[in-house]
């Protein structure tokens, strides 16, 4: 079999080679690089974007709520299918529900609080990190609904925890749900480093 | 499905074996004296032909004058069922021997029966309250609470 073998130049050869591929990059370097935003219209090279650092987090803040999975009576469902695929609470940042109160910052209250649960409901949101929101969704967590004049049920989950934002309802749609999160949303983004909760004005 | 069985037959069967046990006897249910309750409780679960080895559930009713404690038991055996009720006149100290000695699913039952009317089980072994909390004024299904 025969071998081919690459042409063997002499040094002399091999430094010119080399010296003409350094004398293109050389002309290349001194020659100006176009501009890649050429193609932009004046307008867009001139723009500048502007923000204050509370603005930036509070929005990455209101755009990455780990809700806490936590449903205590018929609320609850409203609640899945508000993260099922129908209504998607993925298109607000709200993909994954935690388990663990330690890595969740949103916290919905879906349903009946009685006296009882009422202690470890307030365990929880103290496991919470800081910054963290509490929706009161459906009535009874609202002001305890119909049962309301009972022995055993809390007359609104305000006695026990802040609460950010109430979501009347028995129970309320997924709809009703999912606005009372961008009304959490417009609450967020007015909130500062220091004071995340910051109430609408 | 179970068929409940013959509540007047066994009424008087219990009566000739316990004097004074029955109070009386319905079409589908047999009252007891609330003294011999253990006794006629022990002997539905352990006489061959009745076999009732099953307790359903365990349930009291308010009818102001006097409280009644309702026992459902069903036997797997002979796919037969039965109401049997007592009655406990004093409404201060009420106090019903308890069943769990015969059947464990009473436990938690008499528990609740306890808390939300106020009836004590002699001879439970953990004698609290299940779904209030300690420290809780009065029994709330009671006819007389609020």
């Amino acid at each position: 079999m025969e071998i081919i073998r690459p042409p063997v130049f002499t040094p002399q050869e091999a430094d010119l080679a080399e010296g003409q591929l350094i004398n293109s990059f050389y002309a290349q370097c001194t020659s100006q690089i176009p501009d890649p935003d050429r193609w932009l219209e004046e307008k867009l090279q001139r723009n500048l974007l502007l923000t204050t650092v509370d603005t930036a987090i509070a929005w990455a803040r209101q755009r990455s709520i780990f809700p806490l999975m936590f449903g205590l009576a018929c609320c609850a469902f409203e609640m899945i299918g508000m993260a099922a695929s129908r209504f998607d609470v993925s298109r607000f940042g709200m993909d994954i529900f935690r388990w663990s109160p330690r890595q969740a910052d949103l916290m919905i209250v879906a349903g009946t609080v009685t006296w009882k649960m009422a202690p470890a409901i307030r365990m929880v949101y103290d496991q919470m990190p800081e910054p963290k929101w509490v929706i009161a969704m459906g009535a009874c967590a609202v002001s305890g609904g119909t049962f309301r004049e009972s022995y055993s049920v809390v007359p609104g989950i305000n006695h026990i925890l802040p609460v950010d934002v109430y979501i009347p309802g028995c129970p309320p749609r997924p709809e009703g749900l999912i606005y009372g999160i961008t009304q959490l949303h417009a609450k967020m983004i007015k909130g500062t480093i220091d004071n995340p909760n910051l109430s609408l004005k | 499905m179970t068929v409940a069985i013959n509540c007047e037959e066994t009424g008087k069967k219990l009566q000739e074996v316990f004097p004074g046990s029955v109070i009386s006897t319905g079409k589908a249910d047999i009252v007891v004296d609330a003294n011999k309750l253990l006794e006629v409780a022990g002997y539905l679960k352990n006489t061959a032909g009745l076999d009732f080895d099953y307790l359903t559930f365990v349930t009291a009713v308010d009818f102001l004058d006097y409280m009644e404690i309702v026992y459902r038991l069903v036997s797997l055996k002979h796919n037969q069922s039965l109401i049997l009720k007592t009655r406990c006149y004093d409404r201060e100290n009420p106090v019903v021997p308890s069943v769990v000695s015969l059947w464990r699913a009473a436990y938690y039952q008499e528990r609740e029966i306890f808390d939300l009317f106020g009836i004590k089980f002699d001879g439970h072994p953990d004698m609290r309250r299940l779904l209030l909390w300690e420290g809780f004024v009065g029994h709330p299904l009671r006819r007389d609470y609020l």
